[in-house]
């Protein structure tokens, strides 16, 4: 009993004392686990878009070379495929955004509090049923003749637009919606009705209510939503094979050529990576992410 | 806070046209489950149950059902123990880079799941003989920390630090403080984050293409290979559906177990 | 379904084959250093239990999981006490990659994914004495330079077929006979064309060339050198707007004809025949140019295992009954021999050519494009695969 309370006395009593002490025992292993294994991995990555392959065989070479590079930002071809996909993404991101803040103002405000839960869970329960199988859903309604869209549209005069960019960009806003509402319901719950009620006092219409007191302060909230639908698009393939037809992102252009031709998928993917790492480098100021 | 009557009706529409944007596809997976027809044509030409009872026997779908489960399970007891490790340093305490730390754990969701799994392909096949069910794991685990430090991180901040002092003063040492007084109020905190944890495990697919080894299958990989044979696509959708039945009860119960702690 | 056939140029094919030996003598010199030893498994075979997992082409395996009445792994199962768990891929890329990365004993090869793997040192010589039924191959698939290096085999033959044109009948009219209704602008089907989705489609393109635009000089769809390469990926820009989807996989492609957004393209038989299931909706043809094909080989991974449970699988796959059944699922023609007395249907190996040498003339089997031309050029540089792939992986982007 002694010896072992005594340590153990010994071990609490150092970490009381030490802040560093403390910090460090908590941080030990989530920081090995993300730098060791993810951002170690990321790195090993990266190395490998300077290598080279064997051009029978498809396998990595270790020997220095910047072709890759040159191949990404020569070639016409890929520098379209990243505008088209910040254009989905941006697009997909707005559409979102559009949507979300009504429907996360009405749950938060409007809607009476015994309703919420059953509200956030209706629109949560959406993420349990499986991407692919909602993605093929939409593939489903987007066929040419037999297609719900189709169906829906035809007495009109339209017709299904069938597989491409705009389908894509539908699908991938049905399936970020839920991602982009739940951290604004967070951040409209926390507005201060003192500040709302200030507002119709002092004579603002609801639109005026709307810009200049509730967008400034979920504005960081809105930018947190973003995050989400913006990296899940830059990286999706899978909506992009299943609802795009002949249209690829750079999800698609890595995918291709990671099994063939590694250093260059390597080099392709930091295409997003560095889209994203300034994106989120820009976004900290607004303190968005302290509201994932 | 008054709202105009235009205001009123355009909130309700976008309310309506929301939901039912959101559940329109979902309600036709419900139904091409029943779909006599396996090519989807809309409408539908007959109806049957059989897609459900083939389903209730496939062994292929239970063996991916119950592999993706342990999957989620071990990832998010890593993700707990790991994010609330994470969240009460970051949370709690000031110091020399703890804003890089916390870009840290917005990484593996912000950064494509591509990239992800083809670096950690990578290194898994460089330097293991093979992909297992415990490069699935450690996959899942790196982005369902993620999910478990914001909300274990959001709910430190909430609480600030007075009720632990407080626990401190009256002679309690840390451990103490933390089992009595710090982990009940984290609990709710812990079950949002574990159960968002294991929802997006469960549904992983991108990056469990990358780090799953040859036989195995997990329910998304299932799906995957599955969803677009002509006689095995309503059994997809039966799986969905299902999943979509089960779902609703435990995410109902998390919501509101959420709820009463913020209206404390 | 219409054949056409062709002069036989037995002298030409030897020269290509000799030279083709020579290539892969060279290149061997030049690869890396395979990590097993040089000698096959000396068997003899024995009755270990053991699971292999085996990556084939669809139609290749079938467990029963497409269709319970389509089985011919489960008997295997119940006789020799291994297990087997099968996964299908879509191109041979994807083959290699699959096989690169580990995991599997067994792959059914085609020509273009074969010498790849044995060079990269992913395949074992395989010991034929070690499987009976191979005595009964047909002898022109023996030997081949795609399954044989250096004198060593790397596997068995499994059957040989041609990539088809195949049109949902009603909505392509006429029905159509040549390859123009999937590259020329004024197709009627524009807008609901397909085309494979690998760099392999190149030689697709070659191939219409070699008809319409004999100026180039093609005479291998594998072995072109910069201007012919060149003309080809002109020709598949000038295709891009007349295609609604590349396929890659198979059960995608069935449900999209299914439903209408394709009515024509290139395809396998087995996907003609899963559409023709229960009534006929689609023709399937080998147009007037000639078409890429495939010549497929069942190998063993150099990782392997379960020894034993590979050499057992590979003789009971070429089996005249089994060889026969899969044979006619997919529609190939099949390997063995004996195969041809067993189909259900008893014209089949007439229908599919498969005691032929006429219909194989302007079939070009899948192989892997070398900066050494495979036609035996040596003025020019050819396009390596390697290149194939960034080009197609640009076009597909642009």
């Amino acid at each position: 009993m002694s010896t072992t309370s005594s340590m153990s006395t010994n071990l609490r009593r150092y970490l009381h004392r030490n802040v560093g002490a403390r910090i460090s025992t908590l941080l030990a292993l989530p920081l090995f686990w993300l730098v060791v294994l993810y951002i170690g991995s990321l790195l090993a990555l990266f190395i490998t878009s300077i290598w080279k392959i064997d051009t029978f065989t498809s396998k990595v070479v270790r020997e220095f070379t910047l072709q890759n590079f040159i191949d990404v930002f020569t070639d016409r071809a890929y520098f379209n495929v990243t505008i088209r996909t910040l254009m989905v993404a941006i697009c997909v991101t707005l559409i979102c955004a559009v949507i979300a803040i009504p429907m996360a103002f009405f749950m938060a405000r409007i809607a009476r509090p015994k309703s919420r839960p059953v509200l956030i869970a209706l629109v949560i329960t959406p993420l349990w049923a499986s991407y692919l199988v909602k993605v093929y859903a939409w593939r489903t309604m987007f066929y040419p003749e037999k297609g719900f869209i189709n169906w829906l549209i035809e007495p009109l005069g339209g017709s299904s637009p069938g597989f491409g960019m705009l389908a894509v960009i539908i699908g991938l806003t049905y399936l970020w919606l839920p991602y982009m509402v739940l951290p604004i319901y967070a951040g409209m719950e926390k507005l201060p009705d003192s500040l709302l009620d200030a507002s119709s006092d002092l004579g603002a219409k609801s639109g005026r209510t709307f810009f200049s007191v509730i967008l400034p302060i979920t504005w960081p909230a809105i930018i947190a939503g973003s995050i989400f639908t913006f990296s899940l698009s830059m990286g999706d393939y899978i909506t992009v094979q299943i609802l795009g037809g002949t249209f690829q992102m750079l999800g698609n252009v890595v995918y291709q050529n990671f099994s063939l031709n590694l250093p260059f998928a390597a080099a392709v993917a930091l295409i997003p990576v560095i889209i994203m790492m300034v994106y989120l480098g820009s976004i900290r100021k607004t303190g968005a992410l302290d509201n994932l | 806070m008054r709202l105009s009557l235009p205001a009123r009706i355009f909130l309700w529409t976008i309310m309506g046209f929301g939901f039912a944007f959101i559940y329109v596809p979902l309600t036709l997976v419900v139904i091409n489950s029943f779909n006599k027809n396996t090519a989807f044509a809309w409408p539908p030409t007959g109806f049957t149950t059989s897609w459900w009872s083939k389903a209730a026997t496939n062994e292929g779908v239970r063996d991916a059902i119950g592999r993706s489960v342990v999957v989620a399970l071990v990832a998010t007891a890593i993700a707990l123990v790991l994010g609330s490790l994470a969240a009460a340093a970051i949370a709690r305490y000031k110091f020399f880079g703890r804003d890089a730390i916390s870009l840290l754990f917005v990484l593996p969701i912000a950064l494509p799941g591509i990239v992800t799994g083809i670096a950690l392909n990578n290194v898994f096949t460089n330097f293991l003989s093979e992909l297992t069910i415990f490069t699935i794991i450690v996959g899942h685990a790196t982005f369902c920390i993620v999910v478990v430090f914001n909300n274990v991180a959001a709910r430190y901040r909430r609480l600030g630090s007075s009720l632990e002092e407080a626990s401190m003063d009256l002679g309690a040492n840390r451990f103490t403080t933390f089992r009595l007084v710090t982990f009940p109020l984290l609990r709710s905190a812990l079950v949002a984050g574990g159960l968002l944890s294991f929802a997006l495990s469960f549904d992983e697919i991108i990056v469990t293409t990358f780090t799953a080894g040859a036989g195995q299958t997990t329910l998304p990989i299932w799906i995957f290979q599955n969803l677009f044979r002509p006689n095995q696509a309503p059994i997809v959708n039966v799986v969905a559906a299902a999943l979509i039945i089960v779902s609703i009860i435990p995410i109902y119960l998390s919501q509101r177990l959420t709820q009463e702690k913020s209206t404390n | 379904m219409t054949y056409e056939g062709g002069t036989v140029r037995v002298t030409k094919l030897r020269k290509v084959a000799a030279l083709f030996a020579a290539s892969t003598l060279v290149l061997a010199g030049c690869s890396s250093s395979s990590d097993e030893g040089s000698g096959a498994y000396a068997g003899p075979v024995k009755d270990t239990p053991g699971t292999i997992n085996v990556l084939a082409w669809p139609g290749y395996a079938e467990d029963g999981s497409t269709d319970p009445n389509v089985d011919w792994v489960t008997p295997f199962e119940k006789a020799t006490g291994c297990t087997v768990n099968v996964k299908t891929y879509g191109t041979s890329d994807e083959a290699v990659q699959l096989m690169q990365a580990g995991g599997y004993d067994v792959i059914s090869a085609s020509g273009d994914a074969s010498l790849r793997l044995i060079y990269g040192g992913d395949l074992q010589p395989v010991n034929l004495d070690l499987i009976p039924n191979y005595a009964d191959i047909f002898d022109n698939l023996k030997d081949r330079p795609w399954n044989t290096v250096d004198g060593k085999n790397y596997g068995v033959p499994h059957g040989r077929g041609a990539n088809v044109l195949q049109y949902t009948i009603g909505k392509v009219n006429p029905a159509p006979t040549s390859w123009s209704v999937v590259w020329e602008p004024n197709s009627p089907a524009t807008g609901k064309v397909t085309a494979y989705d690998s760099a392999i489609y190149i030689a697709d393109a070659a191939v219409y060339l070699m008809a319409t635009k004999p100026e180039l000089g093609i005479t291998d769809p594998y072995a072109l050198d910069q201007t012919q390469f060149d003309a080809a990926m002109a020709l598949l820009a000038q295709q891009k707007p007349l295609v609604a989807e590349y396929w890659a996989d198979y059960t995608k492609y069935i449900g999209a004809v299914q439903s209408g957004s394709i009515t024509v393209g290139t395809s396998w038989q087995v996907i003609a025949n899963v559409l023709n299931g229960e009534k006929e909706t689609v023709g399937a043809v080998k147009p007037v140019e000639g078409a890429t094909g495939w010549s497929d080989t069942w190998m063993i991974s150099s990782k392997t295992e379960a020894i034993d449970c590979a050499y057992k699988w590979l003789n009971h796959i070429i089996e005249p009954s089994v060889n026969a059944q899969a044979a006619e699922y997919f529609g190939e023609a099949p390997a063995n021999s004996k195969a041809c007395a067993l189909t259900a249907n008893k014209d089949h190996c007439k229908l599919y050519h498969a005691e032929e040498t006429d219909y194989w003339s302007n079939v070009y089997y899948w192989k892997t494009p070398t900066e050494n031309c495979l036609d035996g050029r040596t003025d020019v540089k050819c396009i390596p695969y390697a290149e194939w792939v960034k080009a197609w992986s640009s076009f597909r982007n642009s």
